[in-house]
């Protein structure tokens, strides 16, 4: 029990880190916390779904589904965050808030209110492991979603430290002033990033799809549960945004298995108030003193 | 007080007193609905209002009924207790409809329960909970299915195969909720016993783990999920892959092709209760409800391409309702056909055959549900 119950976990956990990623990286380029990053897990999901009902092969329309999803980034940055730039923060915030309940509206137009389900990758044999009494079953999705989120966190550390424009992107982060006069377009760098976590966040969505089926309200709780695993591990870390995201998934199982599991979602919520209270920082958060 | 006004008074109240005075075989029977067409809760309102309207207009296009055409008063509660009730208050004082059938959801017609049982006007409700009929309420009656009844349906099954200890796993929205408490309620009754209870979150994406435990209860002979919406596929996929030998139960609430759909080859072997109308095209002849729901089939689909639901069925069964115990009261005068819906027997819809009672305002029993399992991606009924 406690194998299976691992490997569900770990499953939700990767996605949450997903969404997490997605969480740091705007954060870090605008210290905004993005609330539209659930939706383009919805648009991941949803995208991928639509164009293998139009008819397209799986891996185009995954392909293609992330090019929506930073489109649609790349959009709501130059359409509604970049007017408004000089705004104080908390209103880019709530100016996330409003292009999330835009996007669900827009979902139930673009396809429908129905819910959609994406083809498994490769089957949906299970794949048993180890005895019957100790032993755990999982679906073959389950090691395209860790392998997956794997994969785009090393490739996410690669761009950020071996590229240029990552290396632009983390100088925006901590200094944006000193970033500026180096001749760093912090204008490109918010695009730029706004891009990658929307194309972030709808890889989370068209993996877990086959597991979890896709719908247009489907980013809601996906999105919290990343805010939630963002918390934890420490705002604008990408390690902590990993293990937050791990943690928060396998806490969750274990709670639903051996504590109950009509509580599942309190956890997640319980930690977001806990880690706010005692661990401001987060687990890898850089400690922010306050300058008197 | 204008001499003008006095006299616009003394009519109306002249109207109100004596009702017979108005020209009555001229005048159309305005039939009253709140329906959540939009919103939430739309996959219940879109199929009934359409259904309303097609059969109102059939019904007028055969001539009505004494003599007289219907005429339907619609408004988009959209799954609010609250917009249902302003609503009805409209179609009670300003339309001054007849009859009222609607409430798609429990909590619609809850709203709507003490304003008809205070102006008297027969209510017919499309909502599923038993609170509805239990205890029974003078001017309101019901057509879906009870949860009770599906609760009752499924155990009955499964003592017929031999099981009596049976895991329950449901979610965690109302509807989930109000059927896992029937289930508790009834399981005894029917010698089940309830070994094992789960729950879910709405959105929650993987159930192994609530699986896993009812895998690993010792003495599970059967599981039943209560729950609709991606909810049960989720358990259905899950269940399969945990390989747990059991057989597995799902409610009525998923009665739709789309479950099938979400669920692929996992689905393969589950059953359900559902109404006849499901399984229209493979009911025998000999069925008494063959005729009804297949013609009711034919009458939707040929005319909005989209497939039958049994919630726009409960919209029928209302409306042939209204019009039966219109037929039999011989006028609108709303008490005499509130006594000719409680006097209404053998009539045969959709959702089975009603019986209503001065104690039953539903008038279904068992019968109405029919077991089905899924094979080969489509509905197949147990005999």
């Amino acid at each position: 029990m406690i194998a299976q119950t691992l490997l569900s976990g770990l499953t939700a956990g990767a996605i949450y880190a997903l969404v997490a990623l997605g969480f740091a990286i705007i954060y870090n380029a605008s210290h905004v916390i993005n609330f539209a990053q659930g939706e383009f897990v919805m648009i991941g999901g949803m995208a991928t779904a639509g164009f293998v009902e139009a008819g397209l092969p799986l891996p185009l329309a995954a392909a293609a589904a992330i090019l929506v999803a930073a489109a649609v980034g790349l959009a709501l940055e130059k359409l509604a965050i970049e007017p408004a730039r000089d705004a104080p923060v908390v209103t880019l915030i709530i100016i996330t808030i409003g292009a999330s309940i835009l996007l669900r509206g827009l979902a139930t137009l673009v396809w429908d209110k129905k819910i959609h389900h994406v083809p498994a990758f490769s089957g949906e044999t299970p794949i048993v492991m180890g005895g019957a009494a100790g032993g755990a079953t999982m679906l073959p999705q389950v090691l395209w979603v860790l392998g997956a989120s794997a994969l785009a966190v090393l490739a996410l550390t690669w761009f950020f430290r071996g590229t240029l424009a990552g290396k632009a992107i983390l100088a925006v982060a901590h200094n944006r002033l000193a970033a500026r006069l180096a001749g760093i377009s912090v204008r490109r760098v918010l695009a730029v990033s706004f891009a990658l976590s929307a194309a972030l966040g709808a890889l989370a969505g068209l993996l877990i799809a086959p597991i979890a089926f896709t719908a247009w309200d489907a980013g809601v709780m996906l999105g919290l549960k990343g805010f939630a695993a963002a918390i934890l591990g420490g705002l604008g870390s990408s390690a902590g945004a990993v293990v937050g995201g791990l943690a928060l998934g396998v806490i969750e199982a274990l709670g639903a298995a051996y504590l109950s599991s009509a509580y599942k979602d309190v956890f997640a919520f319980v930690i977001i108030i806990a880690a706010l209270v005692f661990l401001p920082d987060g687990l890898f958060g850089r400690r922010s003193t306050e300058r008197v | 007080m204008s001499l003008r006004t006095l006299f616009a008074g003394c009519t109306a109240a002249a109207a109100l007193a004596f009702p017979a005075l108005a020209p009555a075989q001229s005048q159309p029977i305005r039939v009253g609905a709140f329906l959540a067409v939009t919103g939430p809760a739309a996959f219940l309102g879109d199929p009934e209002q359409k259904t309303l309207e097609l059969y109102i207009e059939k019904l007028n296009a055969a001539g009505g009924v004494l003599g007289r055409k219907f005429e339907l008063v619609s408004y988009d509660s959209a799954g609010d207790a609250e917009k249902a009730r302003g609503y009805v208050k409209r179609l009670i004082e300003q339309d001054r409809v007849d009859l009222i059938v609607g409430g798609s959801t429990t909590g619609e017609t809850m709203a709507a329960v003490p304003l008809v049982e205070a102006a008297g006007v027969p209510f017919i409700s499309l909502a599923g909970a038993v609170v509805i009929i239990e205890p029974v309420k003078k001017w309101v009656f019901k057509t879906p299915h009870t949860d009770r009844m599906a609760c009752e349906k499924v155990f009955v099954d499964m003592r017929a195969r031999g099981a009596s200890k049976a895991a329950l796993i449901s979610g965690s929205g109302g509807f989930d909720r109000s059927m896992r408490a029937e289930c508790l309620k009834v399981a005894p009754k029917h010698g089940v016993e309830i070994v094992a209870d789960e729950s879910y979150g709405a959105a929650d994406t993987d159930m192994t783990a609530q699986l896993t435990k009812i895998k690993n209860t010792p003495g599970v002979q059967a599981v039943l999920n209560a729950g609709f919406g991606q909810g049960p596929a989720i358990v259905t996929k899950n269940y399969r892959q945990l390989g747990i030998p059991a057989p597995l139960y799902q409610s009525h609430g998923v009665a739709s092709k789309q479950y099938v759909k979400l669920s692929g080859d996992a689905a393969e072997g589950v059953r359900l209760p559902a109404a006849a109308l499901l399984v229209a095209d493979t009911l025998p002849d000999s069925d008494a409800q063959k005729k009804v729901v297949a013609d009711y089939k034919r009458g939707f689909e040929s005319r909005f391409k989209q497939e039958v639901s049994t919630f726009g069925g409960h919209a029928y069964d209302g409306l042939m309702l209204a019009t039966e115990a219109v037929r039999r009261a011989g006028s609108t005068q709303k008490a005499a056909v509130r006594d000719a819906l409680e006097s209404i027997r053998g009539y045969v819809g959709t959702g089975g055959v009603v019986n209503m009672s001065a104690q039953d305002h539903m008038g279904l029993d068992l019968s109405a549900f029919r077991m089905l399992e899924v094979r080969k991606g489509d509905w197949q009924m147990v005999r």
